[in-house]
């Protein structure tokens, strides 16, 4: 009898699977595509197409902290020190096809999604440039309003039978509409239980240490149309359910005193520094505007559902809607502060964050500060900046404590 | 002063003084205005409503109230334009137009609701996927947003005849200056980098029944003298646009002057027609599907390094200058790319870093000065 894993377990076999996959295809002359996080895989997957992300490619070379040789490589070659730098490490990656972080084989083609940012486009737009190979890009138009319109919805559905017809082209293969309506079937199923999971951090304390959602993220991104994916994050939420059954916090040699919200992307080089000074005060991360972006749920065989739904993250909605989402995350996971990460990479999630910051805080009271960092590039964070902003949200959380104890 | 002398100055002293030369508009016309961010907002639209578009590309202001919205890496056109707006210089605008381009375009329009709540905005999305069908058809369905929305503001309905007008009018527009910057490459002592740049900048803050005539009789004026010998250096001029001025200032000093260029601000906004088939609105959308070669539009294949070649070839050129505005995303991708095209072809390169208003520009003045000697030894 197989003993059982735990779902961290799985996960680490289950993305150096993911990886050895796609080595072992393009070894085997099979197309490889590379793609962004949030792209509508299922075409891919119904095509049997092995895909990378070279975000997740990125954000693993960051957190083995050699980002900054493919970054110099990149900015030798004339790209800017304000670019992306998710982008930088993977052009400069392109060139030197070596890290300590893991190898991904280089694509036959590209899919693009700007869901997450118009970045992408140009990103992507020179991948397919430097290496001569076709491009597949699904535009995603910004939501200035509320809700996705339904001329964007229409726009979207026509990429997508659009994307079809370029990948039957690109991949000599007809498309199997049966398997495809199987397998969004398993990327919805995935998303629930990948939501699932991630709400369970709603119990007090939390069973779940949030820095470990950075560390799911990699698979969500990669695993959402495999079966795989769906039994590792239905095995994560059970795991938790579990834990909070059992009222067991985040950490065995310490307690959940207060319960934050970040915002935006991790800081790989520095995710070890950046956690332990929050758990040195008592400090879970119960939740984050960022992971809620893979749950994309929508009813198998629905189109416009999928086009509706792959429009409808955070980073392609409004302002509006992003305030909202914060001030129901603060409901929803009993939360007592926000750290905002102002990511030096990336303006589409900046750009906002000040307004945003000042429209919940008005509306919940709660006190959150904003820290300077980058995703990836190491020399664009300063801790001694971070302490002190943790420092000074502990203050103000610990006196929103006493003064809501003296008025019970 | 001579006829083509009084036309430069007319247009100097317009985009020297852009506030003052819309205020006479409304004046003399008694139209409203619509403020147009960069870049291919649909002037034709807001023409047809009978009111005018202006050009808002920022300006010099020092940056107080917008960094209350955006972080310092932000490029230097929408700090200014966010600070205009929130320091009331666009007071007189009975709205304004963002289309969102790039991530730093998205974010502006969703701070604009809150930084100025009393100038309406009008949001609006250029296709990427902007050839296929679905596309054309999406950015049709934008443009009659902007329509019925601007039809709100004026109280009246736009007919396909005033589209039609606005249409023909704005392609007048654009082939009058398609030949204008031909035939000023012909003069580059009467029409310097610099007046070329206000001359051509002026279009952004008047009539263009107004603004027409005058480019067209300045063209013809130059068209009669004969062409000025030159012994300078010609270069083709790249990037969003060619401020601060006193790098113009710069650049004539050092005899440079631009042969021709692929500026946002500039050459961009004309070098593409519309199409003749379709309804007013479709035509418009196939203009924006026909349209190639810039750093905001989709291209896979990255043409705009042959642009530059294809330039360079043409007009003779010494050079291509790269305005790089500071933070700006779309450009600064486009950059390695055609930089390697160029290089390859070895066509020499100024590259400038430039923010609209710069404390100091020493820096640049030595790149300039050395780029010339460069290509004088
Ligand atoms: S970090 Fe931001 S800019 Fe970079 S790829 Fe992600 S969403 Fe785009
Ligand atoms: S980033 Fe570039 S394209 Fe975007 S608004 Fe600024 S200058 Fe324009």
């Amino acid at each position: 009898m197989k003993e059982s894993k735990t779902s961290k377990q799985l996960l680490q076999e289950l993305l150096n699977q993911h990886y050895e996959e796609a080595l072992e295809a393009k070894k085997s002359g099979e197309l490889v595509a590379w793609s962004t996080s949030i792209a509508p895989q299922e075409f891919l997957e119904t095509m049997d197409i092995k895909v990378v992300y070279p975000e997740n490619h990125a954000a693993a070379i960051g957190a083995r902290k050699c980002a900054q040789e493919f970054i110099d490589n990149s900015e030798a070659r004339g790209y800017s020190i304000d670019l992306c730098s998710y982008a930088r490490v993977n052009i400069g990656y392109m060139d030197i096809k070596e890290s300590v972080a893991g190898n991904i084989p280089m694509p036959d083609f590209i899919f693009c999604c700007n869901n997450i940012c118009n970045t992408v486009i140009k990103w992507y737009e020179n991948i397919a440039k430097e290496l001569h190979i076709p491009m597949i890009l699904f535009d995603l138009p910004f939501n200035h309003t509320y809700e996705v319109p339904d001329h964007s919805v229409k726009y979207i559905r026509g990429q997508f039978e659009n994307a079809i017809v370029q990948l039957e082209e690109i991949s000599g293969k007809k498309f199997d509409y049966d398997r495809f309506k199987e397998v969004m079937k398993i990327s919805s199923e995935t998303a629930k239980w990948w939501k699932q999971a991630s709400n369970e951090a709603a119990a007090r304390p939390s069973p779940l240490n949030g820095f470990d959602l950075f560390n799911y993220m990699a698979t969500i991104v990669c695993m959402r149309g495999k079966k795989e994916g769906l039994n590792l994050f239905k095995l994560w939420a059970e795991e938790l359910h579990d834990k909070a059954k059992r009222k067991e916090g985040p950490w065995k040699d310490a307690e959940e005193k207060y319960r934050v919200m970040w915002d935006g992307i991790a800081c790989w080089p520095y995710l070890s520094d950046t956690y332990k000074v929050l758990k040195k005060n008592g400090i879970n991360m119960v939740t984050s505007t960022y992971p809620d972006s893979w749950s994309i749920i929508y009813d198998s065989n629905d189109l416009d559902g999928m086009a509706r739904a792959y429009s409808s993250n955070y980073a392609n909605r409004n302002l509006e809607f992003g305030a909202d989402n914060i001030v129901k995350l603060v409901e929803d996971f009993s939360l007592d502060g926000i750290i905002f990460h102002s990511n030096r990479s990336c303006k589409l999630m900046d750009f906002r964050q000040y307004e945003v910051q000042r429209k919940v805080s008005r509306r919940t009271g709660i006190p959150s500060v904003i820290f300077d960092g980058d995703q990836t590039d190491p020399r664009a964070f300063s801790l001694a900046q971070y302490e002190t902003r943790i420092q000074a949200l502990v203050e103000m959380m610990e006196q929103k404590k006493k003064e809501r104890a003296n008025r019970e | 002063m001579n006829r083509i002398e009084e036309i430069i100055a007319i247009m100097e002293d317009v985009s020297r003084y852009p506030a003052k030369a819309i205020r006479e508009s409304m004046e003399e016309t008694g139209k409203e205005v619509i403020g147009c961010f960069p870049l291919y907002t649909p002037e034709e639209i807001v023409y047809a409503a009978g009111m005018i578009p202006v050009g808002l590309w920022g300006g010099q202001k020092e940056i107080k109230k917008a960094d209350k919205y955006l972080q310092s890496f932000c490029c230097s056109i929408m700090k200014e334009n966010m600070e205009h707006g929130m320091e009331g210089s666009y007071e007189f605008l009975s709205a304004i137009i963002i289309p969102a381009y790039c991530d730093t375009l998205k974010c502006v329009c969703e701070n604009w609701k809150a930084a100025v709540p009393d100038i309406p905005l009008i949001a609006m999305v250029y296709p990427q996927n902007r050839k296929i069908t679905a596309g054309v058809e999406y950015l049709v369905n934008e443009y009659k947003r902007v329509k019925d929305e601007l039809e709100k503001i004026s109280g009246k309905k736009i007919t396909e005849k005033e589209l039609e007008e606005s249409i023909d009018l704005y392609e007048e527009y654009r082939k009058t200056m398609s030949q204008f910057v031909a035939i000023a490459s012909k003069y580059p002592r009467t029409i310097d980098a610099k007046k070329r740049h206000s001359i051509i900048k002026a279009a952004y803050f008047t009539d263009k029944k107004w603004y027409i005539p005058l480019i067209k009789e300045l063209t013809t004026e130059l068209n009669m003298l004969p062409e000025e010998a030159f012994n300078g250096i010609k270069v083709i001029a790249t990037g969003i646009l060619a401020e601060p001025e006193v790098l113009l200032d710069t650049l004539v000093q050092n005899n440079i002057t631009f042969a021709a260029d692929d500026l946002a601000h500039e050459s961009r906004q004309f070098r593409t027609g519309v199409s003749n088939s379709g309804t007013p609105l479709e035509r418009l959308a196939l203009r924006i599907a026909g349209n190639q070669k810039c750093a905001l539009l989709y291209d896979e294949e990255k043409t705009r390094g042959q642009l530059l070649l294809d330039l360079v070839k043409e007009y003779k050129a010494d050079g291509v200058v790269v305005f790089m505005m500071k933070f700006c995303d779309p450009e600064e991708f486009d950059y390695p790319i055609y930089k390697k095209e160029l290089e390859a072809a070895k066509i020499p390169m100024l590259y400038l870093e430039i923010e609209q208003k710069m404390d100091s520009v020493e820096q640049i003045r030595t790149r300039i000065q050395s780029f010339k000697e460069m290509l004088t030894v």
